[in-house]
């Protein structure tokens, strides 16, 4: 049976989809036996830590580690001397684990040691002597993007001299200038955003064994074993087939644990003391040192025509990706009028480095920053013309047919479903109480598919045992024990689910771009379909008739008809039971490089209230309203909904990089790096919205990322309205939130 | 490092005064063990306060109530007589931390680790709160304030220790209260707190007033000009304007990664004029 | 550097070990007991995810001496269930789904057991403020605040 080409899965009735069962992983999580990265040991087992650079910016001149060798119970020291040089595209994650010729921010790793204790790890770090030449260092986007910046890489050149701007990206269709000429009114804004790390509570950890036949052994908490594997495989000239990853139960990750920092550097000790390592990162390091995302500045210019249409949307936007190449400001560039159907549209994007971190994944890397920018502007213009923001939303919301802004036709899409709902939901019209505003703003991200591979096994007795390749980040292994006992016609408790080693089971991309339920789910549909043709045949064995002739309905093989035979109808479990017999072990599997992901729209309502004399700032309310496709287990959708919104509440109103003047990094802490904690949050009521992704057979889109996009616009949106000043700087914390206040008063004043 | 336990105050003292290295006194241990874990300090001995009888105590005493150096921010919250006595003082030992930090954080150790953005000790300072410092040459009683001299800076000398903390009786119409500037509800430092302590007699007038603010200084700091703003007043927005004005006027702080100069300036007197009033209506409760 | 004996309780069963003057609680739960319920998230004290109970009291485990342990007694997830049986929270956390990646939740059921053991009946905010030490970043607290008011709810109602 083929997928579905154009399922109707409005009309399908779902027994286990849609419901709400209890995950797999459950129990352990909520006992504590679930092993996380840090939690597992070996035999022998040593502590790895890793010595980072004190400077923003340096040359390292020389590395002496004779004195830290010499200490007692220190077993293996590396540098970038144990790691061969390379010219392809993984140089900069290389770099990025072990400094080579420049520390090119606080924190980079320069050295690490695998020692007997962690306190002999520790004192070993201190007898490395590092000789530093201190270099001239930039932090912010548009100083690095200046002709006189300190320069960070020789190998980056604009124009033939060097420079800082990696590269650029256009995107857009039509003639903006013609558009901006036909406005009746235009609004153009400059936006700043700063920096902001995933914040997974869970650091980095590993666990890596490395014998002296080649063979690797490697535990740790990632987004990707796969791609850990052949990364790590290939930094370390290692045959791929020979390093076995194994994901841990991961603590968070949002993007941020879709790369490789501590694992190539555990492996190398490993290798060299020839026992266990051990690392794990401190929150400082993990703040120093992994992936925060991309700081920005981004101009925005919008025209209206004076009935509500939009004319002509451009936007500029830099991005500062920290120290290598990469930011995600081409995909700002494509996200940031997605929502649009627009005549005249053009995005143009700078990718810079800077003196920080490497800027990893999070979560719908570089939407939510055009977003904050474009929705703003659309709030103001719909303030502009005395339109309400929805319907200003809707006359110009982006439908299936309409060409996107980044090139594409939209399929079935739901942003006016999504616009729609908030219109009628009680939020949008509640009464606000004084010192408070409503922000509304809509998001979108593409969502993603990808290499998949997923294996499903049916015991003899009846149960049926999945292989996942996508590490479970919230809940995925429910969803896909659902999808399979749906397919098969089974109970949920039938089947198990667990995340497969990389020696288990076929390349499987990273658990990233919402791309999950969605590619796995499509896998495990097919798995089961493959299983269900072997039961089908099995029947067909014990009844004695054509595998043509048996059909397989509610759970049972049947025969098709009453000319095949009168049977009674066999049961998965009467079928594996004599598997023996009837040819060998059941199982399914599919391998898929899944295309057809749907993006999901939303739109989000935020009340807000500001007090005045202090620029103190809390959401009050919060409805969260999606397009989900189709929710496979409504709670986790929820749960994703809700996640994304109180993340984007954070980067809104007090998450940021604070830097010193020297270039160090000052809030390298849960502390002052201020995530939201409960008493600062209400419910986040949620709408999920299903209109059916037509490339899924039960009309699933990805969830975990569009739910970022919105709150920030939305939140300063509602925040601007309540303090009566229109803010364009994130976060709004309290000190910029005061200035701001004041400085309208002082204004309107004059 | 050494880690030791003693019972009684005398050993603890000699630990303290004969360790050649560096010795620290912990209490609650959630800025000390904090500040060993990141590597700031490095102690070569620990003395643990909590098995020495009667730190973990608050006794009446004098009408007023001395409080342990080892007892907790939660033990104080759960004290209904210290409560109702110096609510401020309680609030502000209340603020420090999360649920967790309030098992175990300590007034004492607030003050010892003289950062200037402790909220018990503007509380402290306002409510005219003294402490009982051992050491080598015995017991003294110094004012609280007189312990932080500048951030992570204090007055005890070699082998001291404040052991206890003593919160005076509170005169009839009069009360106290704290209140902070942080960016969320709970779990940061403070950007600007604010203690406030006021006496009104019988027509209401005020009579005394102790204003101290946190956070906008390297020490806490007493604000003389503020007190003496409500002193003679009905608390009216005239007094509570000359209030907040005095309190921005005194404030100097600077810039960091928790707020801006302007910003603190500015909601030191926010801060003062509100806690001004917060105490002012429990006065008129205490009459 | 001579390590120091202790004497505990940890979950009702009596537990010797030696550690050394520097370690914490949470490093002796984790790295000499294999009690790695309890998580380190920060080790600041700044994430609750470490959060034990000590002599009745929460606590960050990191921010304890494993010195300081000895004679009292500590009480961990790992104690929470008592045999088969879930504690009602770990049952409601399950049923809300109230954990995504399930790493803050050992730290979120004993803050929340704590707070239903000295006030049975909170509101939305007197659990908010409890736990406003737990740091949760997937859920967006929505779900865990619901499962401690229905377990309270539920209790109430038994």
């Amino acid at each position: 049976m083929p997928l579905d080409e154009k399922p109707d899965a409005t009309k399908r009735a779902f027994d286990v989809v849609g419901t709400r069962p209890l995950r797999p992983d459950g129990i352990d999580k909520v006992t504590g036996r679930a092993m996380f990265g840090a939690d597992a040991f070996a035999s022998g087992m040593l502590t790895g830590r890793v010595l980072r650079s004190p400077h923003a910016h340096a040359r390292i001149r020389s590395i002496d580690t004779s004195k830290a060798e010499a200490l007692a119970g220190v077993k293996a020291i590396v540098t970038a001397a144990d790691f061969e040089d390379r010219d392809d595209d993984l140089r900069d994650v290389l770099v990025n684990c072990m400094a080579r010729d420049k520390a090119l921010y606080d924190g980079h790793a320069v050295a690490a040691v695998a020692a007997t204790t962690p306190a002999v790890a520790k004192q070993a770090l201190k007898l490395i002597e590092v000789d530093y030449e201190v270099l001239p260092h930039v932090i912010d986007v548009e100083d690095a993007m200046t002709d006189d910046a300190p320069i960070l890489h020789d190998n980056i050149a604009r124009d033939g001299k060097p420079s800082n701007i990696a590269s650029t990206c256009e995107f857009g269709h039509g003639d903006p200038d013609k558009g901006f000429a036909e406005a009746e009114v235009v609004v153009e804004r400059t936006f700043r955003t700063e920096a902001t790390h995933q914040g997974y509570i869970e650091p980095h950890a590993c666990l890596a064994s490395v014998g002296p036949d080649g063979h690797g052994e490697l535990w740790c908490c990632t987004q990707g074993n796969f791609m850990v594997r052949n990364t790590c495989a290939q930094l370390l000239g290692m045959d791929f087939s020979k390093l076995r990853v194994t994901a841990s139960e991961i603590g968070g990750g949002f993007g941020g644990k879709t790369t490789v920092f501590l694992e190539p550097v555990a492996l190398a000790l490993s290798r060299k003391a020839n026992r266990p390592v051990k690392m794990t990162m401190s929150r400082e390091e993990v703040f120093r040192a992994s992936g925060p995302t991309a700081s920005s500045a981004i101009r925005v210019k919008v025209g209206l025509a004076r009935d509500g249409r939009i004319t002509a949307a451009e936007a500029e936007l830099k991005y500062q990706g920290g120290a290598f190449p990469g930011s995600p400001v081409e995909m700002g560039a494509m996200a940031a009028f997605s929502c649009y159907d627009l005549e005249n549209v053009k995005t143009f994007g700078y990718d810079v480095v800077a003196n920080r971190p490497k800027q990893a994944a999070y979560r719908a890397p570089g939407a939510p920053m055009a977003a904050f920018a474009v929705e703003s502007v659309i709030e103001e213009l719909a303030e502009a013309i005395g339109m309400d923001p929805i319907d200003l939303r809707l006359k110009n919301a982006a439908k299936e047919g309409t060409k996107s802004s980044y090139g594409p036709t939209y399929k079935r899409i739901g942003l006016v479903e999504t616009l729609e709902a908030a219109k009628a939901h009680p939020h949008y019209s509640a009464p606000l109480g004084p010192n408070q505003g409503r922000g509304v703003a809509c998001g979108f991200w593409f969502n993603f598919g990808g290499e998949t591979c997923v294996s499903l096994n049916v015991g003899k007795d009846g149960t049926v045992g999945l292989s996942l390749g996508t590490p479970d980040i919230g809940g995925s292994r429910a969803s896909m024990c659902q999808i399979a006992a749906e397919e098969l016609g089974i109970d949920y408790d039938q089947v198990y689910a667990i995340v497969a080693d990389t020696a288990a089971l076929g390349f499987n991309d990273v658990t990233e771009g919402s791309r999950v339920t969605f590619s796995s789910g499509l896998a495990t549909i097919e798995a089961a379909r493959e299983a269900i043709k072997k039961l089908c045949q099995r029947a067909a064995i014990m009844w004695d008739i054509p595998a043509e002739a048996v059909i397989w309905e509610d759970g049972h093989a049947r025969p098709s008809g009453s000319n095949a035979g009168d049977f009674e109808p066999l049961s998965l479990k009467e079928i594996a039971a004599h598997s023996a017999e009837t040819g060998g072990p059941i199982a399914g599997h599919h391998e898929i490089n899944a295309a057809g992901a749907g993006p999901s729209f939303a739109t989000h309502i935020v009340d807000a209230e500001v007090d005045p004399e202090t620029g103190a700032c809390w959401v009050t309310r919060y409805t969260v309203v999606q397009d989900a496709g189709k929710a496979i287990h409504p709670s986790y959708v929820e749960g994703q909904f809700q996640g994304g919104a109180v993340q984007g509440i954070g980067w809104a109103l007090n998450e940021e990089y604070i830097y010193g003047d020297d270039g160090t990094l000052q809030n390298a802490g849960f502390l002052d790096y201020r995530i939201p904690v409960a008493s600062d949050l209400p419910m986040i009521d949620t709408v999920i919205v299903e209109v059916p992704n037509p490339g899924h057979p039960y009309g699933v889109r990805g969830v975990g990322e569009t739910s970022i996009v919105p709150p920030m616009a939305a939140i300063a949106n509602a925040v601007s309205a309540a303090a009566g000043v229109r803010m364009t700087s994130l976060p709004m914390s309290p000190p910029r939130l005061l200035q701001a206040i004041d400085n309208s008063r002082k204004q309107a004043a004059e | 490092m050494r880690y030791e336990a003693p019972e009684t105050i005398e050993t603890a003292v000699t630990l303290l005064a004969g360790e050649k290295g560096l010795a620290h006194v912990l209490a609650g241990g959630t800025d000390l063990i904090v500040q060993m874990r990141t590597g700031r300090i490095e102690p070569d001995l620990v003395v643990d306060l909590k098995r020495i009888s009667g730190m973990r105590e608050i006794a009446e005493e004098n009408g007023g109530y001395r409080i342990g150096a080892a007892v907790s921010g939660a033990e104080m919250g759960e004290h209904a007589g210290l409560k109702a006595l110096w609510p401020g003082v309680v609030e502000a030992a209340e603020l420090i931390g999360s649920t967790q930090i309030q098992g175990r954080a300590t007034m004492v150790g607030n003050l010892c680790n003289a950062s200037p953005a402790a909220d018990a000790v503007p509380a402290l300072v306002a409510a005219g709160a003294t402490v009982r410092v051992a050491g080598p040459e015995g017991e003294r009683d110094v004012a609280a304030h007189e312990i932080p001299t500048g951030p992570g800076e204090t007055s005890l000398k070699k082998g001291e220790l404040v052991a206890s903390v003593y919160l005076p009786a509170r005169p009839a119409r009069a009360a106290d209260a704290y209140l902070r500037f942080i960016p969320r509800t709970e779990m940061d430092i403070a950007v600007v707190g604010a203690g406030v302590y006021l006496a009104l007699d019988e027509d209401g007038v005020c009579s005394d007033a102790r204003v101290a603010l946190g956070a906008v200084a390297p020490t806490i700091l007493r604000v003389e000009e503020a007190a003496q703003a409500l002193i003679g007043s009905k608390l009216d927005d005239e007094a509570l304007d000359r209030l907040a004005a005095a309190a921005s006027a005194a404030a100097q702080p600077i810039d960091d990664k928790r707020g801006t100069r302007d910003f603190r300036i500015k909601v030191a007197g926010v801060l003062a004029r509100r806690a001004a009033a917060k105490a002012l209506e429990r006065a008129r409760a205490n009459s | 550097m001579s390590q120091i004996h202790v004497s505990t309780t940890i979950n009702g069963d009596a537990v010797e070990y030696l550690c050394d003057a520097e370690e914490s609680l949470l490093d002796v739960l984790r790295d000499r007991l294999r009690l790695t319920g309890s998580k380190e998230g920060c080790g600041t004290g700044d994430c609750g995810a470490c959060s034990v109970m000590l002599d009745g009291r929460l606590v960050c485990s990191c921010l304890v001496l494993g010195a300081e342990a000895d004679g009292r007694t500590v009480d961990t997830v790992e104690g929470m269930a008592k045999g088969d049986d879930l504690h009602p929270l770990q049952r409601k956390f399950l049923e809300h789904a109230a954990l995504q990646c399930g790493i803050c939740t050992p730290g979120f059921l004993v803050a929340a057991k704590d707070l239903l053991e000295r006030n049975p009946d909170p509101s939305e905010e007197e659990v908010r403020y409890w736990l406003a030490g737990n740091l949760c970043r997937c859920t967006g607290y929505d779900k865990i605040v619901r499962a401690v008011l229905d377990t309270a709810a539920e209790t109430k109602g038994a």
